[in-house]
């Protein structure tokens, strides 16, 4: 048996709302499966599941807003021995879902045969609902069960949740000729309504007390190099030259990788600070910070960034930012980044020094790259320079390990075809 | 295509990317970038889909000539006639 409980999907999150279940009782999950939806006050986030087994009961309605570590559902995990378990006896009413779980048999079952993993039932034909989709249905009162979908594999877009609040409501069958297996009758109780939420002042609170957080608990130090671009941007010129422009690489997917290489060779800026300790992570998964069009940011990672190609970076940056932007985020990304990386060079300023997301414990910062007097070998030549910047947490790490990551950020930056 | 053609694609492609601008607003001599809040992930973003409506691949090098919307529509007037 295993909880599916609320996860905190990043610092001080406290509270969020189911507004799906993609799954229901009975149903086989797998590690990493996309089992809900849930409001965050900051974003819309697809939550996946870390357990492999079968939804058993949900305990949470959709709808309902309920704090971090709630349990939402419960799940027979694969393989588990009924013994495990003697202390479910489900009450009649509950029978009829936990029936379809093996761990619960009404009847002692012997224990080599319930030791089998759970049989998976044929996956549920469900509808899809885009969670933008979702929450246009919320603002519009729509009642998504009613709404036709019409993108890939018959998911509900915007556009039908629009169309839908426009047409007039379905007609109501006449009493006694509802057939029975249709949908609830139209007298069950509506679901109740989830009001819609203003993601902006939401966002604004999260920010809020996570740099407070930041700013409160983390004792940062900073660090600044300024590092060459020539060869890492003539690199790039010449790539993209041959690339189609549907596969050009921007610069950042150069710094994100040097980044994450760095990473690998000084492990006290690639992790967590939680109860006291270091926890350094093997895997690189570096958290971008993406600004949202009127307001906000946001810092979901792209995985495993060290094992990643520079065309397999910008394709995942891609999708991020696009993801972002039309807010379908999934919960690994916004809540397991191991360092963070900002580049504000876009928005022209030279020189960054970032707060920390905790529980992470270094940020990097990029500004902007500009032409500058570089002095090598005794002579001085124009050459675009970036300023690269480590806010580090001196919990975890020191100046001096810190100098160590900045320096391999800029040799690996100086060896582009590398990358 | 005729300028106005040009104009209208890229507005279009433009209002994409960024819904909130008014486009009724936009000095058409002036830096768009300063105009428009726009990333170098949106100008990737946008000569995508400037490649997609006009066939027209556009490279890096001559993003200089693409500064405003005057030079944009120059720009992809000389690459389509």
């Amino acid at each position: 048996m295993a909880d599916f409980l609320m996860p905190s999907l990043g610092a001080d999150m406290e509270v969020g709302t189911v507004l799906q279940w993609l799954v229901k009782p009975g149903d086989a999950v797998k590690r990493g499966d996309i089992v809900a939806v849930v409001d965050t006050e900051k974003a819309t986030i697809e939550v996946e599941i870390f357990q492999t087994g079968v939804i058993q009961k949900i305990v949470v309605p959709e709808g309902e807003k309920v704090p971090v570590g709630t349990l939402l559902a419960v799940l027979v995990t694969n393989g588990e021995v009924v013994a495990a378990a003697p202390e479910v006896k489900p009450k009649p009413a509950e029978r009829a879902l936990v029936a379809l779980a093996p761990a619960a048999p009404t009847q002692p079952a012997p224990p080599r045969a319930a030791a089998k993993p759970a049989p998976k039932p044929a996956a549920p034909h469900r509808a899809r609902i885009s969670p933008l989709a979702m929450r246009v249905a919320m603002e519009l009162k729509v009642d998504l069960a009613t709404v036709k979908g019409t993108g890939p594999e018959g998911a509900v877009t915007k556009a039908d949740v629009e169309r839908a609040a426009k047409a007039p409501p379905p007609p109501t069958p006449a009493p006694g000729l509802a057939a029975p297996i249709e949908r609830p009758a139209p007298a069950a109780p509506p679901k109740p309504a989830v009001a819609a939420i203003d993601h902006r002042a939401a966002m604004r609170k999260v920010i809020a007390a996570a740099m407070a957080r930041s700013k409160r608990e983390i004792p940062h130090y900073y660090l600044g190099t300024h590092v060459d671009m020539s060869k890492a941007m003539g690199w790039l010129q010449a790539e993209n030259l041959k690339r189609p422009v549907t596969e050009r690489l921007l610069y950042s997917v150069m710094l994100l990788r040097a980044v994450a290489i760095a990473a690998h060779e000084i492990p006290e800026m690639n992790g967590f600070w939680i109860d006291g300790t270091f926890k350094p992570s093997e895997a690189v998964h570096v958290g971008v910070a993406i600004s949202i069009r009127q307001g906000g940011l946001i810092a979901p990672a792209i995985h495993d960034v060290d094992k990643k190609s520079l065309s397999e970076i910008m394709v995942s940056l891609r999708d991020l930012v696009k993801r972002v932007r039309a807010g379908m985020l999934r919960s690994s990304e916004i809540a397991d980044a191991t360092i963070t990386v900002t580049s504000l060079g876009d928005e022209g300023v030279e020189t960054v020094f970032g707060a920390i997301y905790p529980p992470q414990v270094a940020l990097v910062g990029f500004g902007k790259i500009v032409e500058r007097p570089w002095a090598s070998g005794g002579m001085v030549g124009a050459r675009p320079v970036v300023m690269a910047s480590l806010s580090g947490d001196h919990r975890a790490s020191d100046g001096h390990r810190g100098a160590l990551f900045l320096a391999a950020i800029e040799r690996l930056l100086q060896e582009p075809e590398k990358l | 295509m005729t300028d106005d053609e040009i104009k209208t694609i890229f507005l279009r492609e433009l209002h994409k990317i960024a819904p909130e601008i008014e486009l009724s607003e936009i000095d058409p001599a002036g830096d768009l970038r300063e105009q428009v809040d726009l990333d170098s992930m949106d100008i990737l973003n946008l000569a995508i889909a400037i490649h997609e409506a006009t066939g027209v691949d556009i490279p890096e090098a001559d993003y200089p000539q693409m500064t405003s919307l005057n030079g944009c529509v120059a720009y992809l007037h000389s690459r389509t006639s």
